[in-house]
């Protein structure tokens, strides 16, 4: 297809030649990439792919599935247990605002104010990780007992009785109510909310904020105007990161919830592990990660922070 | 109002207190009770001071064969993952080639999924194989999840060097073997070494991955998750403690070494 007209591009050669000469093969990334990637491929990726096609199977355990294409399994998936659905991404949002709220003062103590604490409270914030988190997940239904002093405060202080009005609780219980669990999901992903706020909150130049005060800027002026929008980054990454794994959480509703509590989450474990109904637990977690991925992108578009994932 | 002028400063101060004490109550409870004598199966409730549950850590049958199988499914998988982890970093930062946008979104998500997600699908993959659930199949998925994080805390480890210096150590006639030993590991290691953590401590806690590719191995999550069924030994506590002392104690001695070597250099 060459022709006269079609001169190769007198850059090209000019731009290499720029470059530091490699030593290394040109082979040499794909070496380095091969192992890995194969196992994400065959261990991540494949397996969503056979998830597919069983989500379209009709069957039974005994005689084996077939792909049928039987979408129905979609739609019966979804009439049954829209409420669990609800409630996942309900007490997920919950559990994610929450952390920020809680989230935010603590990564700005640990960023600006700390001063010689700092690494103490970095190393509190991170140690409970090494603490295995179904253990401290048991621990909140020692604090949150039914005659414990959490609820005996909030019982004489009658904020159980408002909680009950707005159905987040039962009666005098906090355990094994909707209260519980947004409780467990918010303790539990908290630090994952606080690390990327601290990262961002710790990039910020300290010079900023003595420049706004000097244009006469009251310590919340500052705050809404320069501290939180550059903090922007951490707080959608925090978000994500409380959000996502917080819908699928089942751990939280079994161990501090009860059946009326039940999430998404625990509907596929169920019917994974113990119904073995593998099509319509292959359809739900489908649909949970389409719906989450859904949210995620409208979410970061709106945010305007594309750059970030 | 002077209490309500020092209330108002330092706002931000008491709202970070209580969360990190929000943070920590359950540890500090997971403490108290591992001194507790429990009356029936369950360790809910306070009875009575007692060192029996430290006196006999592994007392509780089955426990700590738990607790070592999840060990050396941690030690394994870090590995797995940082060694896989490191080369692709260095391939990603390092090199221009075809196909980098697809890999790098491969590694995204498996951080962006739900954990039950990946779970089910794997096990959908281990069942059409016919594979038998049990140590390998565990490993194999922690490996998987851990890797997006090493490559992560890597990447962002090397893009911060300086390629310069690598040139430097070539033109002092260095190899290439000799160059990535002495000049590229040690200023990746910090990265390095913040995955690996990252991988174990992931691994070590990981259950509902776990739980869906185990088969009938148990791992200490695993137990952990039965006994909350069953009745939970105060041995879980006393675990449960002596991980979260290792931990502060642990971080405490790398800061030390840090400050020190840091003190040295200036």
């Amino acid at each position: 297809m060459s022709t006269l007209t079609e001169a190769p591009p007198p850059l090209a050669p000019a731009k290499s030649a720029a470059k530091p000469p490699r030593r290394r093969g040109r082979f040499t990334p794909y070496w380095l990439l091969l192992p890995g990637i194969l196992w994400l491929v065959v261990f991540f990726a494949l397996p969503l792919v056979y998830q597919a096609s069983t989500s379209v199977q009709t069957g039974s355990l005994e005689e084996g599935y077939k792909v049928t294409w039987h979408f129905a399994t979609y739609w019966n998936a979804l009439s049954e247990y829209w409420p669990q659905f609800l409630r996942s991404i309900f007490y997920a949002a919950g559990a994610t605002v929450l952390c920020l709220l809680l989230g935010y003062p603590l990564a700005y103590l640990i960023a600006f104010r700390a001063g010689r604490w700092r690494n103490l409270i970095m190393i509190l914030v991170i140690a409970p990780f090494f603490t295995s988190f179904l253990i401290r997940t048991l621990a909140w239904k020692t604090i949150l007992a039914d005659n414990g002093p959490v609820v005996h405060a909030l019982n004489s202080l009658h904020i159980l009785d408002l909680t009950d009005f707005l159905g987040w609780t039962a009666g005098d219980r906090v355990l094994a109510t909707p209260l519980a669990v947004v409780c467990g999901l918010t303790y539990n992903f908290l630090p994952f909310m606080i690390l990327p706020l601290y990262t961002s909150l710790e990039r910020i130049d300290g010079r900023l904020h003595e420049a706004a005060g000097d244009l006469y800027a009251k310590p919340s002026t500052t705050f809404r105007k320069v501290t939180f929008p550059l903090s922007m980054p951490g707080v959608v990454s925090g978000t994500l990161l409380t959000f996502i794994p917080a819908a699928g959480d089942y751990v939280n509703s079994e161990l501090l919830g009860s059946t009326d509590t039940r999430m998404i989450g625990n509907v596929i474990q169920t019917q994974f592990l113990r119904i073995l109904d593998y099509p319509t637990a292959a359809a739900l977690s489908f649909i949970l990660m389409a719906a989450i991925l859904a949210m995620v992108t409208i979410y970061i578009r709106r945010s305007g922070t594309e750059d970030l994932v | 109002m002077p209490v309500v002028n020092w209330l108002k400063r330092h706002l931000v101060v008491i709202a970070g207190l209580f969360t990190l004490a929000y943070l920590l109550l359950p540890n500090v409870i997971v403490t108290v009770f591992s001194f507790n004598k429990p009356k029936g199966r369950f360790n809910y409730q306070w009875q009575q001071f007692s060192l029996d549950a430290w006196k006999q850590p592994c007392g509780v049958a089955d426990m700590c064969n738990s607790l070592s199988l999840s060990l050396q499914i941690a030690v394994w998988a870090t590995l797995g993952a940082t060694v896989l982890g490191t080369m692709i970093s260095f391939a990603l930062v390092r090199y221009r080639f075809r196909a980098r946008g697809a890999i790098n979104s491969l590694i995204f998500l498996p951080m962006a999924m739900p954990e039950v997600v990946m779970a089910a699908s794997l096990l959908t993959l281990f069942l059409n194989m016919g594979a038998q659930l049990g140590f390998w199949t565990i490993l194999i998925a922690h490996i998987m999840f851990c890797l997006s994080f090493v490559v992560t805390a890597v990447k962002a480890r090397v893009m911060s060097m300086d390629p310069r210096l690598e040139e430097a150590a070539r033109d002092l006639y260095a190899g290439p073997v000799q160059t990535f030993l002495r000049v590229t590991l040690p200023i990746a290691a910090p990265g390095i070494a913040a995955g690996a953590l990252l991988s174990f401590a992931l691994s070590f806690d990981d259950f509902i991955i776990t739980n869906f590719n185990a088969g009938s191995t148990v791992t200490f999550p695993m137990f952990v998750w039965g006994s909350a069924q069953r009745g939970t030994p105060v041995q879980i506590n006393v675990i449960g403690t002596a991980m979260f002392l290792l931990a502060v104690l642990l971080v405490l001695v790398s800061m030390l070494i840090n400050n020190r070597r840091n003190s040295q250099k200036a």
